[in-house]
């Protein structure tokens, strides 16, 4: 290391992080020169616990894999289970469970605006977007009857209906959320403060972004048109009239945009949703608890990108394996990369423009080699080299 | 009585007791007023509207452990917050209230007042250059690097009004409006009066000038290594240096506090949370900016306003309408 550079640690704890993560960064004055991250200190060990779970039980389990986005992941995980089980979902079922996820949208997005607003100083705004976030989370403890985990989804369909009086009153409240949100996306790219905090901060180009499989809202402010509900429509996704967005700016600002304009889609496709609300059961009547041999994958795009579900079913009631792939997942890497060249005091800004949710991705510790205490490390070319041999030796098998 | 009166001129009033009365009281309004801005309520639960809130924030910093980083300079780390304290009590002293003649005053105060209030600046950059530690040295270098962005326009500022009244007493350029009948100089001063405010906003180190304690990136500034008492006397400096701060500017830009002691009383109060209702509207408004984007700020608009507000004084003066 130079002379010059000066290495700042941040985390795992730091005002800035909500939750643990290790950054160092290099910087020389003011700016960033070089950038690190390390996970791995919240590995909860979700996906093991699945296979000693029942379907149902993986259910609940896996909501609790983030705290903002549990829907999605019970709906990520459900999809592939009634893929391998064949099962056809009633419409009111699906058309509640979008519901459900365009007010997670909402309000994931609704929190990250106030996350950034108070990363570059705006409290403020910080304060009047988590006020209206309150309105999102009203609606959904109505119609769920929880704030965090709603509970709603189930394996071929939801467990709450949505009465008639709930319905007009979700459409009024609406009506309010999308009136601020036309305020928030005037500040938000007006205020000369503000702008002046984000505008060409953390870029990313085209090229990286699609190089690096950056996904969700971080993605499409780099002018990447990725989204799921349009690229491979799940649920009811194909019959709603919806913009994607995207925003070419390729900085922080873009994001904010793209986040805010993307929140009035989402209104939109809610508004549709409860206005053709479909009649009949909102779930099957008789679900069989063993899901029979087969694999699936499913995709979701959740309000911070792509999450993937990967499920293998071995005929038990319990699933053989669990994989998640969580959208923070595909983006912290590059968006590590992209504050390389800003300022110290852009790093909480970019960092946090992917809307970061650690515990949601982590899956390993790292074990830095210690020769006092004797740890050695094993590197990936000495497993492979260890599983080579092992496989010729007791199997007979040659790669 | 000759021991005991200046004594009573430093500890009650205008020395430390009133000081700390009344800048915990400014505290609490630029709360409320902040909060009311958000759309929140405020302090609310500690005495009557949570008045005594600042007071109770400040009394529990008292009671908390106090601990000095291993590699801090010992005495100069304790020496800080106590040497910063002092500085802005001292400035406190010169306030032209109640006493119509406080009883220091003298042609050239001004000057002493502009230095002591210069001190915390430095008293906080040498806090965090003596408490080593990353965040503490970078949000140190932010203070130092501020100061030389606010401390010109803020000085030429606060100037203008000096060379209206022709005096370097704080007592006679508050006054100056009432005896010499020309009350209007208090409105051709508005842009140095606009200037003080952002620059003394600056030196408070409030949004949107808090980047060298800006906590989502250097978590405390200078203070981060500060705990207990001596994180608490840092906070009465700050509060002290809002109290002295608006008023000063109160007492130079609105026409001082005339009326004698009762009613120059009630204007000390009326004025000064005036000008920190100023201050939070400026708070609530703006986003925090980087260190390039406030030195860029202060040298393109902030001096050269108050030097075309100096200049105009000037050329008024000159032609003899003032």
């Amino acid at each position: 290391m130079e002379k010059s550079v000066f290495r700042i640690p941040i985390g795992p704890q730091h005002p800035f992080l909500k939750e643990p993560v290790k950054f160092d960064f290099d910087i020389r004055g003011e700016e960033i020169v070089g950038a690190r991250m390390n996970l791995g200190y919240n590995h909860r060990g979700i996906e093991k616990a699945c296979e000693q779970r029942n379907y149902y039980q993986c259910m609940y389990l896996l909501e609790r894999v983030c705290g903002i986005c549990s829907h999605s992941h019970t709906s990520a995980f459900v999809q592939a289970v009634e893929e391998i089980m064949n099962l056809e979902v009633p419409k009111r079922g699906l058309y509640l469970r979008m519901v459900n996820g365009e007010l997670e949208r909402l309000h994931s997005h609704l929190l990250w605006l106030g996350v950034a607003a108070h990363e570059v100083g705006f409290e403020s705004l910080f304060m009047l977007v988590w006020r209206d976030r309150e309105l999102i989370m009203d609606i959904l403890e109505k119609i769920s009857g929880n704030r965090v985990n709603y509970a709603i989804n189930t394996i071929g369909g939801v467990r709450r209906d949505l009465t008639d009086a709930q319905r007009k009153e979700i459409l009024g409240i609406l009506k309010t959320v999308r009136q601020r949100l036309d305020y928030y996306a005037k500040i938000g790219t007006n205020e000369p403060s503000f702008v002046g905090r984000i505008k060409g901060v953390g870029t990313l180009s085209a090229e990286r972004a699609a190089e690096m499989c950056a996904v969700g809202p971080f993605a499409r402010a780099s002018n990447v048109a990725t989204d799921v509900r349009k690229d491979d429509p799940y649920a009811c996704y194909a019959e709603m009239d919806f913009q994607l967005i995207t925003h070419d700016s390729c900085d922080v600002l873009g994001r904010v945009i793209v986040r805010v304009l993307e929140m009035i889609e989402s209104c939109k496709i809610i508004e549709q949703l409860l206005e053709t609300l479909p009649e009949g059961e909102i779930a099957l009547a008789k679900v069989s608890r063993r899901v029979p041999e087969g694999v699936a994958v499913s995709r979701y795009e959740a309000p911070r990108g792509e999450d993937v579900h990967f499920v293998r079913g071995n005929g038990t009631d319990k699933p053989e394996r669990v994989r998640v792939r969580a959208p923070t997942m595909a983006n912290l890497e590059v968006a590590t990369e992209s504050v390389i060249g800003s300022y110290v005091a852009d790093i909480p800004i970019a960092i946090a423009s992917i809307d970061p949710c650690y515990s949601c991705t982590d899956r390993m510790a790292i074990v830095l080699r210690d020769p006092k205490r004797g740890t050695e490390v094993t590197t990936w070319e000495q497993l492979r080299r260890r599983g080579i041999e092992w496989y010729s030796k007791n199997k007979g098998i040659r790669f | 009585m000759d021991v005991v009166k200046p004594l009573l001129y430093i500890l009650v009033y205008p020395g430390l007791l009133f000081q700390l009365v009344f800048s915990t009281f400014l505290e609490w309004m630029d709360r409320k007023f902040y909060a009311r801005m958000q759309n929140r309520r405020g302090p609310l639960h500690t005495g009557y509207a949570g008045l005594l809130q600042p007071v109770a924030d400040i009394l529990k910093l008292f009671f908390k452990e106090d601990i000095v980083p291993a590699r801090a300079d010992r005495f100069m780390f304790s020496l800080m917050p106590i040497l910063g304290l002092a500085a802005v009590v001292t400035a406190g002293l010169y306030l032209p209230v109640w006493l119509v003649t406080p009883y220091n005053s003298f042609e050239g105060d001004l000057i002493v007042v502009l230095y002591l209030l210069s001190l915390p600046s430095l008293v906080l950059f040498l806090a965090g250059w003596f408490s080593v530690s990353p965040y503490s040295l970078i949000g140190a270098t932010r203070v130092l690097t501020q100061l030389f962005a606010y401390e010109v326009p803020f000085f030429l500022a606060l100037l203008t009004p000096a060379v209206v009244a022709g005096s370097w007493q704080i007592r006679t350029i508050a006054v100056y409006p009432w005896t010499s009948g020309a009350w209007w100089v208090i409105v051709i001063q508005v842009l140095a009066f606009l200037v003080a405010l952002l620059t003394l906003q600056a030196k408070l180190e409030r949004t949107p000038f808090d980047i060298p304690e800006a906590e989502t990136e250097v978590v405390g500034g200078p203070l981060t290594e500060y705990t207990g008492k001596k994180l608490a006397l840092f906070r009465i400096q700050k509060d002290i240096l809002m109290m002295v701060g608006s008023a000063f500017i109160a007492a130079l830009f609105l026409g001082g506090f005339p009326g004698g002691l009762w009613i120059g009383g009630l204007w000390l109060i009326v004025k000064t949370s005036f000008v920190v209702f100023l201050l939070s509207v400026i708070r609530a408004s703006f986003a925090r900016l980087r260190i390039d984007q406030i030195v860029t700020f202060s040298w393109k608009y902030l001096a050269p306003a108050s030097l075309i507000q100096l200049l105009a004084v000037l050329i008024l003066k000159g032609n003899g309408v003032i």
